[in-house]
């Protein structure tokens, strides 16, 4: 099963009381930066704050990515060598414009691996889409490498290339959103959505995420914890929406119970996506704290 | 000696000063007689004066007497520095100050006094910054006796204080000693510690900006209490009584600890119709009262009473209709002063009411949840609210000790703060025994008194809430900040630490240099 990404938290690789609390406010991933977010004189710094934090803080079940800075920067190896030996799950390359990119940063990676005697491939990646030659090339970019768990729009850049700025109703994005979302979806991996950073801003926000979520994005990148639980509150399933999810496990029980290769429900065929989305639904609702560990609905 | 929360007693201080080792949180019913205080008959038309050196001869302080204050007005007091720089120019020596907390606005005229040998015993809630820092490097030859407020009350009542003089700022008082904290420009709201100082002191002062036409009511402190009243320029700094206007915290953090006591209100046996609560003060503490707000209007749940240090969020409970009534003590913001004035449910009352342990009952022996701060908790849930990670006073027992004996104790607390871990394997200080701390909630989870059976089961299937051994928090925040070397003092004590019945808990001593 799928591991949910419905938050993706920012935290700068330079700020030592964010990343030791990076973990305590259930975000289904925590992003440490040492790109953007960390001036130049506090590259060194931020690299070794991250990597001694990825050994020794707790981050329970948050998947742990770091975003590097390039590899057309001095810092990008260093970084990729010094994330790779602290077992960092995923790797995210920033500004990826080309399959290419993606192609290059793997093989420093792998060289990275086996210079520490890891097993190669164990390090993933995902890259960061931010101009419109990312955007028109994300399907390539997607299907670049198997250790790609999913690609990110980032807007900030993307909408100064455009010669535009963000809007309230994100028609600015439209384009790249569908693209990225596509790309990633043909590819068979995630889809993130870039940052929203008017943190007290909690109506325009949550009307950014129900964009992203009809759209079907796995989830949004936050700068604020406290935008996590507004995320979560909106990927959250329906009661009417678990209990057919439940109906639809339960009826495949009873049919592999049975012997029974054809399942239906209510007069229905259960297929294959049926049974994704419910396990999805299951998962969303778990995670939520809906339903209990054995998918029972929280009497409340 | 070891005490029962295993701290060395020095076996003279034991002797010399006449203490009982701490034993038991258990306060039992012993029988006790109270101590009177004396009384000057007055007809009341000689009780107006017209200045302070004028009051102090009246009063007939002498030296090696104890002269007491009270700190409502936190850091906007005027009144402390007026009376007490006049005691030190009339060269009064060997003094006691017994106030009911000394705030930081008051640090360098203590210490002026001490300097001055005008001051050789201190009595007190707490003290903090340069005062902490001047006591903690061996400033004062006898060691400060740190109370409650619950037990300052106990001990003026038992006469292990007897106040001479009590030099009392009021905003507003008629000419023969009516007075209340509710109208005039310095309002505080609740007098509640300075009315054991008017009840028991032999000779009462008050101190105030405004006199009112007689009767002045609602009178908190009485004319029949009341030797003599000063008026002077100004009583006290308005703005700095009390924060303004209440923000709510924005720290994701403290939200998040916050969000999690609420849980734990909610999840446990107590919360239900008719429950009281203390919340004290700080961002996580109003952060609370909003939750908490929130789950009482969803259950449909009110609360009997708040107790305590006031908010005006807990003031907005009570306009709300959540919460019945409110026993008032102090007021920590303006809002929460003013609504004093105007609702009849928010009850004043005295520091013996609120939490004294030796009277026929005090309010916190009803009080169902309690939350409560810490700067430092070890393994064994004793609490430090008074010496910092440096071993230097900067702290106060204030309520502590005493509203922890509420049924659901819980220390709200993050697990580190900076690179000092808050979750100890022993505290620096014990101030507040482990006995009666029910639940710690931290950032990162939460940890349950393994004597608290009951609440283990109720609190173990919290969603968002994981529950750890108090160990295991301990060792999460050594992982983080790492060990710190052991703290060195010296073998002379600056501070002995009170329990609520007068036992000696713990010792502060002399840091080193």
């Amino acid at each position: 099963m799928e591991r949910l990404r419905r938050t993706m938290m920012f935290v700068p690789g330079n700020n030592p009381a964010m990343i030791k609390d990076a973990g305590i406010y259930g975000a289904d991933s925590i992003m440490f930066d040492l790109e953007d977010s960390v001036s130049l004189t506090e590259k060194d710094t931020a690299r070794m704050l991250v990597f001694e934090a990825l050994q020794t803080v707790d981050y329970g079940k948050s998947e742990l990515v770091v975003r590097i800075n390039g590899l057309d920067t001095e810092m990008g190896k260093a970084d990729i060598y010094a994330m790779v030996k602290a077992g960092v799950e995923v790797i995210r390359l920033p500004k990826t414009e080309t399959a290419d990119d993606v192609v290059e940063t793997e093989k420093v990676i792998e060289e990275a691996e086996k210079f520490f005697g890891i097993e190669v491939g164990r390090t993933h990646m995902m890259a960061a889409i931010e101009s419109a030659e990312g955007v028109l090339n994300a399907p390539a970019i997607a299907k670049a490498s198997d250790r790609l768990i999913g690609i990110a729009l980032g807007a900030e850049d993307y909408v100064t290339n455009m010669k535009t700025h963000r809007y309230p109703d994100g028609a600015e994005l439209s384009f790249a959103r569908n693209m990225i979302l596509h790309g990633a979806r043909a590819a068979g991996i995630a889809a993130f959505d870039t940052v929203y950073s008017d943190v007290d801003n909690t109506e325009g926000f949550n009307h950014e995420v129900e964009i992203i979520h009809e759209l079907g994005f796995d989830g949004k990148s936050v700068i604020n914890p406290r935008q996590i639980p507004l995320v979560n509150a909106i990927y959250a399933p329906s009661e009417k929406e678990i209990r057919n999810a439940k109906d639809v496990l339960n009826a495949i029980e009873e049919a592999h119970k049975k012997g029974s290769g054809v399942i239906s429900l209510r007069g229905k065929m259960v297929d294959k996506p049926v049974v994704a989305r419910a396990e999805r639904t299951m998962a969303l609702a778990k995670a939520s704290h809906l339903v209990d560990e054995e998918g029972n609905i929280y009497a409340e | 000696m070891l005490n029962k929360v295993n701290r060395e007693i020095p076996d003279d201080i034991l002797k010399d000063k006449n203490y009982k080792p701490f034993e038991t949180t258990e306060i039992g019913n012993p029988e006790t007689t109270y101590v009177a205080h004396q009384v000057k008959v007055s007809q009341g038309d000689d009780k107006l004066v017209d200045s302070i050196p004028d009051v102090i001869a009246k009063t007939g302080l002498k030296n090696g007497m104890t002269i007491s204050f009270h700190h409502h007005f936190r850091e906007g007091d005027f009144v402390f520095n007026m009376v007490m720089q006049e005691i030190i120019n009339e060269g009064f020596q060997d003094l006691t100050l017994a106030p009911s907390s000394l705030t930081n606005v008051m640090n360098d005229m203590v210490i002026k006094a001490i300097k001055a040998g005008t001051i050789t015993h201190i009595t007190s809630s707490g003290m903090r910054g340069s005062l902490g820092d001047f006591i903690s490097h061996g400033g004062l030859k006898d060691p400060v006796v740190l109370r409650s407020h619950g037990n300052r009350a106990r001990s003026i009542e038992n006469g292990d204080i007897k106040i001479d003089v009590a030099f009392l700022g009021v905003p507003n008082a008629d000419a023969v000693g009516n007075a209340n904290a509710i109208y005039g420009d310095a309002v505080f709201g609740s007098m509640g510690y300075s009315l054991m100082d008017a009840k028991y002191a032999n000779k009462v002062v008050l101190l105030t900006d405004t006199i009112m036409p007689y009767p002045n009511t609602p009178a908190s402190i009485k004319q029949t209490e009341v030797d003599y009243v000063v008026k002077v320029a100004k009583v006290g700094d308005p703005d700095k009584i009390g924060s303004g206007s209440t923000r709510f915290t924005k720290d994701p953090k403290e939200l998040k600890i916050a969000q999690t006591v609420n849980q734990v209100i909610t999840h446990s046996q107590y919360f239900k119709d008719g429950f009281s609560f203390q919340t004290g003060s700080g961002g996580a503490a109003l952060a609370v009262s909003r939750y908490l707000r929130k789950s009482m209007i969803e259950k449909n749940i009110k609360a009997s009473f708040a107790l305590g240090g006031i908010t005006k969020p807990t003031v907005d409970l009570l306009e709300e209709g959540l919460v019945n009534k409110i026993l008032d003590v102090q007021d920590f913001d303006k809002g929460a002063a003013a609504s004093m004035a105007s609702n009849e449910n928010q009850q004043e009352i005295d520091s013996s009411w609120y939490a004294d342990p030796n009277n026929k009952g005090a309010a916190v022996n009803q009080l169902d949840v309690c939350i409560l701060s810490a700067l430092e908790i070890d393994t064994k849930f004793n609490v430090n609210v008074m010496t910092g990670s440096d071993g230097v006073l900067r702290g106060a027992i204030g309520g502590h000790q005493d509203a922890a004996n509420a049924k659901l104790t819980i220390i709200s607390a993050p697990l580190v703060r900076g690179r000092i871990a808050t979750v100890v394997p022993d505290v620096t200080t014990v101030v507040t025994p482990g006995d009666s701390i029910d639940v710690l909630v931290t950032e990162v989870g939460i940890a349950i008194n393994p004597k608290r059976k009951d609440l283990i089961e109720a609190l173990k299937n919290v969603p968002g809430v994981p529950v750890y051994t108090i160990e295991e928090l301990q060792k999460r925040a050594e992982a983080i900040v790492g060990k710190p070397e052991k703290l060195q003092f010296t073998d002379r004590p600056v501070a002995l630490i009170e329990y609520r019945d007068g036992s000696l808990i713990d010792t502060v001593y002399q840091v080193k240099d």
